[in-house]
């Protein structure tokens, strides 16, 4: 059928670009990494000693999210790397349906953040990160793949309705770093201010952040079974909002 | 039967430009159909509506019977393109990138394989499929466009001048190679081109177009009579003036527009 192998090629084009950009590769390991020594390490003692607990075990979760965020909305915005290099044309001129171009790239991009998650978590395994049981990991790399659907296609939707790359680095600045530090990837939301808990609570990486943790490590804030009912909600929301806006766009 | 292609009183205006003037115009099944004129005269602009890239601001448009902005995709199933400006995927080897137009267009992989040999080898980079196209020269880039272009055998292939900076053997050999398809299949050819001699030697038909308007069409032959020139290139300049024309934008910027993203 020819909207499989449509989705298909833009799938596999998808990883192929990135497998073949070894410095990409390099630094969307290597970034949430830092963080994950930089700061399990060295914020480590303080939560101890704060009643935390070990924070290496907190911490990981969050950064398994934050590199699925990155590579997401990364991927997502890529289509304006399409637009200007040309190759946008190249689609848009086929007879396919808008949906499956936009659908197989997003996989595509969902599947690279998904599995970008998994190698970070068997890395963090090195440093000393202890998952609560092996067979929980399974589902928790099904959540990575929510929330890198979720992402990918925002990051598309959003590039849909750009010109060029200058918008590039407003969206960086004040969309995804917000949506990183509010989602409780690094700190708990137990006893915070209320005004920040509504925010967090407005924000589609904080469910994912907490199911990670439900999964991993057996704790959770807003109830599992909230944060896998947002997801998927938010996963079909973004979805069609991404296809929607893609299907306006111009080459 | 009717017209493959039917232009009527189409316009195409941004903001204050006029870049296509209420133009008219058909091209028969099967027809060699060229369109010409200087630069900026809006011939890329009326591909593009015609083609379902952009919205047309007045007129009516029938591609293969189908009307491109209410059924964009009854006109995509009718005919190819190669673009005037770059449209590749240089991070992709030149065989991937006309397997991905194969899955588009949903040609059978034992076809796709056999015609991806010939027209590789028609544009002679056959010994270099597995190469990514980023490491190609401008001009491979333009060959590996032409022979993408050709892959799926549509009614009607539109070139927007595809043969800019080709070489005269190059140029030869694709252009054999296109009007055997035409001859064979019965496609339709329409195509822009700033080489005179190649619009004379090729085309059926010729339509000269300038400030986003038709000034003539005919056969070459009329257009000759009419002007009472010897060649269509004395006949163009007749037809539109001496005036040197402002290199158009869209090409070259894109080329600088890539290197600077490159160096990034
Ligand atoms: N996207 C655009 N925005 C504004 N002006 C445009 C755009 N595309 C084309 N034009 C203008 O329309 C005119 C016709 O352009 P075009 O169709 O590309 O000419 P050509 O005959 O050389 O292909 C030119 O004046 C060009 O500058
Ligand atoms: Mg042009």
């Amino acid at each position: 059928m020819s909207f499989i192998r449509v989705v298909y090629v833009l799938w596999l084009r998808q990883l192929k670009r990135y497998f073949r950009s070894k410095p990409r590769m390099i630094g969307s390991l290597g970034q949430p990494l830092l963080f994950l020594l930089a700061l399990g390490f060295g914020f480590g003692p303080i939560f101890q000693k704060a009643g935390g607990g070990d924070y290496l075990q907190f911490l990981t979760p969050g950064i398994i999210s934050m590199g699925i965020l990155f590579t997401s909305t990364f991927t997502g915005i890529e289509v304006i790397w399409d637009k200007q290099f040309g190759f946008l044309k190249e689609t848009l001129v086929a007879p396919v349906s808008r949906f499956a171009i936009m659908f197989g790239r997003t996989l595509g991009g969902a599947t690279i953040a998904m599995a970008q998650g998994g190698i970070i978590l068997l890395l963090s395994m090195i440093f000393g990160f202890r998952p609560m049981s092996i067979l929980m990991m399974l589902p928790a790399i099904l959540v990575m793949g929510l929330v890198a659907i979720i992402f990918t296609a925002l990051g598309t939707a959003m590039a849909s309705r750009m010109e060029d790359m200058h918008g590039f680095q407003l969206i960086v600045n004040f969309l995804i770093m917000p949506i990183f530090f509010m989602s409780g990837a690094l700190f708990p939301l137990e006893g915070l201010p209320s005004a920040v808990i509504t925010i967090t609570k407005l924000n589609p990486l904080a469910y994912g952040v907490d199911a990670l943790r439900f999964f991993l490590i057996g704790t959770s804030h807003f109830g599992i079974l909230l944060d896998l009912s947002v997801l998927m909600i938010l996963s079909f929301v973004f979805m069609a909002l991404g296809s929607y806006l893609f299907s306006k766009m111009e080459a | 039967m009717g017209p493959i292609i039917e232009v009527k009183n189409l316009q195409k205006h941004f903001g204050s430009i006029k870049a296509v003037d209420g133009i008219s115009f058909s091209v028969k099944k099967g027809e060699v159909f060229a369109f010409l004129g200087p630069n900026g005269a809006g011939k890329s602009t009326t591909i593009k509506m015609l083609t379902t890239m952009l919205k047309a601001t007045a007129g009516e448009l029938r591609i293969a019977g189908h009307n491109p902005s209410i059924d964009p995709n009854g006109a995509r199933s009718n005919f190819g393109i190669v673009f005037q400006d770059p449209s590749l995927d240089d991070e992709l080897t030149a065989k991937e990138n006309l397997l991905f137009h194969g899955a588009l267009y949903d040609i059978k992989k034992g076809l796709l394989n056999e015609r991806m040999e010939k027209l590789l080898k028609v544009v002679e980079l056959w010994d270099r499929k597995n190469d990514l196209v980023k490491q190609f020269s401008g001009g491979m880039k333009r060959r590996l466009e032409i022979a993408r272009g050709l892959l799926h055998h549509p009614k009607i292939l539109f070139l927007d001048e595809p043969t800019i900076g080709l070489d005269p053997q190059t140029r030869h050999h694709i252009w054999n190679h296109i009007l055997e398809l035409n001859k064979s299949e019965g496609i339709t050819i329409f195509f822009t081109t700033h080489y005179m001699e190649e619009a004379e030697h090729v085309a059926d038909r010729v339509a000269v177009i300038d400030h986003g308007r038709i000034i003539t069409i005919g056969t070459t032959k009329e257009l000759l009579k009419r002007t009472k020139k010897k060649d269509l290139e004395s006949a163009f300049i007749a037809l539109t003036g001496k005036g040197i024309r402002e290199e158009e934008g869209s090409f070259i910027q894109n080329m600088r527009l890539r290197r600077r993203v490159m160096r990034r």
